[in-house]
């Protein structure tokens, strides 16, 4: 048996988890249309390779990656490019971002592809299939897979995020239950990538039909599936780190730099439809719950609008008043229903005052620390929000600012009910803003001092152009006399002695 | 007594001469303090300042000729921040300086006449262009200074705002989410 650890902090919210999990998931049939934007990862924007009218298969590639941190972007399905435009996009800012929407021909006439044999291939063959299929951290944060698995070396322990801990969501639940051993192949293509020396799947013990499916599937390998104890934010991936394997990931460090490596099990099971299919990632499972009439897990195609998942689990009960696409504690609100699903989206919560109440109006803080007490970060949020709030950006950052992974937990026991992550967002941002304009102010100083010193070095040089000039110019009179004066002496001489001859 | 003066001269002289000789040896070249205050300023070379650049400024700054309130493209952020620097209260800007929103000159390609005159007004050599040939401007450079814009016989170029993007996007300071107690 495992010793596990533990972090610091953490909470309880209410699971509502069984509303989804008690289904099955099922697929999703063919939407209207689907909406693929470029920028569905973090990383620089893949550049499109289709143009609208153009005819494509299913898993041929419309946007190539750009870039070491960058990933594609595949059709979901056959069908007819209609444009590529700018779209809202799901974002907190609302601004609209380069999307590619596909008209589905409803054939699914799939592309060539065929399974991998992984263990024939170079490490960096590999990589760059994974960029090429464009496959990405599937947890949340998007991180291309190539990405995080090209850089490490020394890895001791590879950790699969089974955790889910985030309220209402349920997807990793889903898959681990039915795909256990598309799961495991999908771990074994990561440990060949990883060379780690151990294995280590966490999974919340609020799953014990996904632990049991794990385990089962499991068997006589290396990997070892260990259950966690319940308790948000344990999917955060330092946390999971800390508590199956006891290491700190250093402040502003990467989990590679204590030796560990980790990756979500929906990211394992889309490598095996990479290796054991040859299919790009294309779809991924989602839950739709909430203020709906049959909550459930759904294979979803990326791209497809958010009210046609909400149709599937039987349509928005009244009073609906919005969406939330991930986790009540991290995810992103919107009330614009054609929004589509990305690569990201692990879940679509909809949302009823009676679910959700709207929060009660902000009061001051009384530096009560409870945030303080439950911070898995071990910060002190209370100091942060007193930062942030009075835009004391410097002092914000010392207090190790962007150690904060934003879950949620503080303001979730706040007692003033005062929105503490929106305010360390904004500290952030801001942060970010004024390094851009520092750099832009270090850039202009460098080529304004260049400037001011390639018009004084022109200056010189012409100066002293004009000087040799002059030099020549007066060496050269002074020859032509001194000829003169030669000539001169010489004829006088002569006449001298022609005189004395004479004489 | 007299040893006592003589300890006190010899002491005297002794701490003159070091201090005397780490007064040349340590010699500080220029104001540290124009440094600090030009790392503060943003570089736009635009001369709103009415200083002829940024250092400049910082120098009349330095030398207390100059308030703080004169910088438009800083922000009242810039003032803060020299206000911090300088231990002095914050001033807001005057009527005759107020910050725009962060632009970029653009230049009307068709309309340029290629006389140079652009090329020589840029602080940060942010346009390339070459006589009687059409002149661009590096956008990524630019400090949107305005400092091309008057010399143009032509008026070919405007000061475009940037616009909002997904890498320049800010969150929002948290809006009334605070209520005084009463």
């Amino acid at each position: 048996m495992r010793t596990l650890h533990t972090f610091h902090g953490g909470i309880h919210p209410d699971e509502h988890k069984l509303e989804s999990s008690r289904l099955p998931s099922a697929r999703a049939p063919l939407p209207q249309h689907l909406l693929l934007p470029l920028q569905q990862h973090i990383g620089t924007m893949p550049k499109a390779v289709v143009q609208a009218g153009d005819k494509v298969l299913k898993g041929q590639l419309l946007a190539h990656a750009e870039g070491t941190i960058s990933a594609a972007v595949h059709a979901p399905t056959s069908g007819t490019v209609q444009s590529i435009a700018l779209h809202a996009v799901l974002h907190p800012s609302g601004l609209p971002e380069q999307c590619i929407t596909l008209i589905p021909d409803g054939e699914e006439r799939w592309i060539e592809h065929a399974a991998l044999d992984y263990r024939s291939l170079a490490k960096a063959e590999l990589l760059e299939k994974l960029r090429d299929a464009g496959i990405v951290g599937l947890g949340g944060a998007t991180f291309p897979t190539h990405a995080k698995y090209g850089v490490q070396q020394g890895i001791q322990t590879l950790v699969l995020n089974g955790a889910e801990c985030e309220p209402w969501i349920t997807t990793d639940d889903r898959l681990m239950r039915e795909r256990a051993a598309e799961i495991v192949q999908g771990i074994e293509v990561l440990r060949y990538l990883a060379q780690a020396a151990e294995t280590l799947i966490g999974i919340e013990d609020n799953k014990p039909e996904a632990i049991a499916a794990m385990r089962q599937a499991c068997e006589g390998s290396a990997i070892e599936v260990i259950a966690i104890p319940t308790l948000y934010p344990s999917g955060g991936e330092k946390q999971l780190i800390r508590i199956l394997t006891g290491k700190e990931v250093p402040s502003g460090g990467r989990p590679h730099n204590v030796g560990v490596i980790c990756s979500n099990v929906a990211t394992a099971y889309a490598v095996q439809r990479l290796v054991g299919h040859g299919e790009p990632l294309i779809s991924r499972m989602i839950t739709v719950t909430g203020n709906v009439k049959t909550p459930q897990n759904f294979e979803v195609l990326i791209g497809t609008p958010i009210e046609d998942l909400v149709r599937l689990a039987g349509g928005e009960l009244p009073g609906s008043t919005g969406y939330i696409v991930g986790g009540p504690m991290m995810g992103l609100e919107t009330s614009d229903s054609s929004l589509p699903v990305v690569k990201g989206s692990n879940c679509i919560i909809v949302k009823s005052a009676k679910l959700f109440p709207a929060p009660d109006p902000a009061l001051p803080c009384i530096r009560c620390t409870r945030c303080a007490q439950v911070c898995p970060a071990n910060l002190q949020p209370q100091e942060l929000y007193w930062f942030a709030k009075a835009k004391n950006l410097g002092k914000a950052q010392s207090y190790h600012l962007f150690d904060c992974i934003e879950c949620g937990a503080c303001s979730y026991v706040c007692p003033s009910k005062i929105p503490l992550v929106q305010y360390y967002r904004f500290a952030k941002s801001e942060i970010w803003a004024n390094e851009r304009d520092k750099e832009a102010a270090n850039l202009a100083r460098e080529r304004h001092e260049f400037r001011l010193m390639r018009i004084e070095r022109d200056k010189q040089e012409k100066a002293e152009k004009l000087a040799q000039k002059e030099k020549a110019a007066m060496a050269a009179k002074a020859a032509a006399a001194g000829v003169d004066e030669i000539a001169i002496t010489v004829l006088r001489e002569q006449v001298r002695e022609i005189a004395q001859t004479k004489e | 007594m007299l040893t006592a003066l003589l300890v006190m001269s010899v002491l005297a002289l002794l701490l003159g001469s070091v201090l005397g000789y780490s007064a040349i040896k340590f010699r500080v070249e220029g104001n540290p303090l124009v440094d600090k205050i030009d790392a503060v300023l943003p570089q736009t070379q635009c001369g709103q300042c009415s200083y002829p650049g940024c250092r400049p400024y910082a120098e009349a700054i330095a030398a207390g000729e100059a308030d703080i309130n004169r910088c438009p493209p800083g922000g009242e952020e810039g003032i803060q921040k020299l206000a911090d620097l300088l231990g002095r209260d914050f001033v807001p800007f005057g009527d005759d300086a107020a910050p725009k929103p962060k632009s970029v000159a653009v230049i009307d390609e068709n309309t340029c006449i290629g006389c140079t005159l652009c090329i020589q007004a840029c602080p940060v050599d942010a346009i390339v262009g070459a006589a009687k040939q059409m002149h661009t401007i590096i956008e990524s450079e630019c400090t949107g200074c305005e400092l091309c814009v008057a010399p143009c016989p032509v008026d070919c170029i405007a000061m475009v705002a940037l616009p909002q993007t997904m890498q320049n996007w800010k969150w929002q300071y948290p809006a009334n989410s605070v209520t005084q107690a009463k």
